[in-house]
């Protein structure tokens, strides 16, 4: 039996010729990645433990993205504690305001993920990084602390499902209608304990931040992570960023995969996932008129600068219907510099929408957009669980960068091709 | 003991709200568990009680407040059909015991006296004499089980210096 893509990278991080599902190893790690929410608990950890170096301080990453610039006072002792740790341990990686983004926008953008890598980050849209060929995942706390003191964590070999892309996009549909359209079909834990794996003719067609995207919200189907093979856009992507050497992966032919998906992307329509799962999924056509007060395009879904062109595609020249808040926020510095040469940001401006520093705020009810009693949003991020943005009684929407913007547009869930 | 029984996908979002992450001590985040879900919570948990979800419990974030908001409360282990992979890692690492037993969930409702044997895996309903076996462990973690968390466990091994 032949092996998945994601099983031969476990492999070779074990120093095994092959691996089995369910089989457990420990792999050795090129990256290990923190925010300012996990981290103070794993340098916590790390020092109860009485652990004293790191396994290597070019291969730890820390990025303080959650709750920055500081919304409160706890927030920022828990900021200083990451600081004083990166300092003690001089991580090269260590991003704080100014230079910091949105993790997992960051992360590829700086050259710190690979094909073939094995990449842990606590935080669970680690995953993201699949869209590269990278082995990467979710986890907690103390797998950072054991990761950053030892430089390889333990796994179970998951098996995979494959999810066969054909056909390509039309307008106005993008990565986030394929993820969430997935999502929908197989449910919140169709993925669980599994790698999805995304291959087929349709693949060459889709952007690298549609990707990212894709392979980003693989947890919310339960996922351990998501994986794209490496192709010549992939390759695009990394020259300029990564030098270092990289080794792509392919599934053998004969790889055994729990179960095969077909999609064809050419039969997509913008889709949105109502409360409060993002299985919960409707066509665009099906949601058309529910109002919202507040819209939100950003995070480490759809934070990046595809996301924000066909955002302000559809804001341009229009205005933010009265009575909803549009909050915009690009995913990193670069994006907002690359936005503002492109005139995105004034596009949104001269909307009414709001542009912010890069920040997870809102996505998860931080700060920078937290919702009210009974208030609807309709929101690019990833969750829409009970009290994720504001009190439980607050309402999220799940939809792609077009359909959130045509809807700020409009002041209810809105299809853009009806603008 | 207890019985807090819930459904299924009970995401870490509800078990500790994000807005308490600014203060990851125990004392906090015990104060605060199941909040968004469970108003009475926090203010009635015991040591010793137990939780029952259903399937994919603590689906979504990665943060091991979850695991340590209900060890901090008190409960004595998690009986849920399915375990989210991450709060399954974080329980593990941490020393938090989670029990995987679609039966027992099946057959245990608020208000039955259960006991667990963790050596075993067998869960008991005392109220209805049913017995359950729950899914082991292998013997890599239960070596973690063993060593009160994962950061113990590579000490112990010497892995961790």
């Amino acid at each position: 039996m032949g092996m998945t893509m994601t099983q031969k990278i476990l492999a070779r991080s074990a120093g095994l010729d092959r691996v089995e599902p369910g089989r457990l190893i420990e792999g050795k790690l090129d990256l290990v990645l923190g925010n300012d929410i996990t981290t103070p608990v794993a340098i916590t950890e790390f020092n109860k433990a009485g652990l004293s170096s790191v396994f290597d301080k070019d291969k730890i990453a820390i990025v303080l993205d959650h709750s920055t610039p500081c919304k409160d006072i706890k927030s920022a002792q828990l900021c200083a504690a990451c600081r004083e740790f990166a300092g003690e341990h001089s991580i090269t990686h260590f991003y704080d305001v100014g230079r910091m983004g949105i993790e997992h926008a960051l992360v590829p953008e700086k050259g710190l993920a690979a094909p073939g890598e094995v990449i842990v980050g606590a935080d669970s849209h680690t995953c993201t990084y699949g869209a590269l060929g990278a082995f990467s995942t979710g986890v907690g706390s103390t797998d950072m602390a054991a990761g950053m003191a030892t430089g390889t964590l333990w796994f179970k070999v998951p098996s995979a499902i494959k999810v066969n892309l054909v056909g390509r996009l039309g307008k106005y549909v993008s990565g986030k209608d394929v993820i969430l359209h997935l999502i929908g079909m197989i449910g919140v834990d169709g993925a669980l304990y599994h790698s999805l794996e995304f291959v087929g003719e349709g693949v060459a067609s889709l952007e690298m931040d549609d990707r990212f995207t894709i392979c980003n919200m693989a947890i919310e189907a339960g996922g351990k992570n998501g994986i794209f093979p490496v192709d010549a856009k992939t390759i695009a992507y990394l020259k300029g960023r990564v030098d270092r050497e990289w080794q792509s992966f392919e599934a053998d032919p004969d790889a055994e995969y729990a179960r095969e998906i077909t999609i064809d992307l050419s039969a997509l329509r913008p889709t949105v996932a109502f409360p409060h799962l993002p299985s919960n999924t409707r066509t665009v056509d099906e949601a058309a008129g529910k109002p919202i007060q507040q819209v939100v395009i950003g995070s480490c879904t759809n934070g990046r600068l595809k996301d924000l062109r066909e955002a302000a595609a559809i804001l341009k020249g229009r205005k933010v219907a009265d009575g909803v808040r549009c909050i915009v926020i690009p995913a990193t510095q670069q994006i907002y510099l690359d936005a503002m040469a492109e005139g995105l940001v004034a596009d949104f401006i001269n909307a009414g929408a709001v542009v912010s520093t890069p920040t997870c705020g809102p996505c998860l009810g931080g700060h920078m957009g937290v919702l009210s009693d009974n208030e609807w949003a309709i929101s690019t991020t990833n969750r829409n669980f009970v009290g994720r943005m504001g009190p439980t009684s607050s309402m999220i929407i799940l939809a792609s960068p077009a359909v959130a913007a045509a809807s700020a547009v409009t002041g209810v869930v809105t299809d853009p091709a009806s603008l | 003991m207890k019985i807090y029984k819930y459904g299924d996908n009970v995401d870490t979002d509800v078990i500790i709200p994000a807005r308490y992450l600014n203060a990851p001590d125990e004392k906090s985040l015990a104060s605060h568990c199941m909040e968004d879900i469970d108003a009475d919570f926090a203010s009635t948990v015991e040591a010793g009680d137990i939780v029952v979800g259903g399937g994919n419990f603590g689906c979504g974030s990665s943060r091991e407040h979850a695991p340590l908001a209900l060890k901090a409360s008190g409960v004595r282990c998690v009986i849920a059909k399915s375990f989210a992979r991450i709060f399954y890692r974080n329980s593990i690492n941490i020393g938090f015991p989670i029990l995987e037993c679609p039966e027992a969930v099946d057959g245990i409702s608020a208000g039955d006296a259960v006991s667990v044997d963790f050596s075993t895996g067998v869960i008991t309903n005392k109220t209805t004499g049913a017995e359950f076996q729950a899914a082991p462990f292998p013997e890599f973690i239960n070596g973690i089980i063993e060593n009160g968390g994962l950061l113990k466990s590579l000490k112990a091994r010497g892995v961790a210096k």
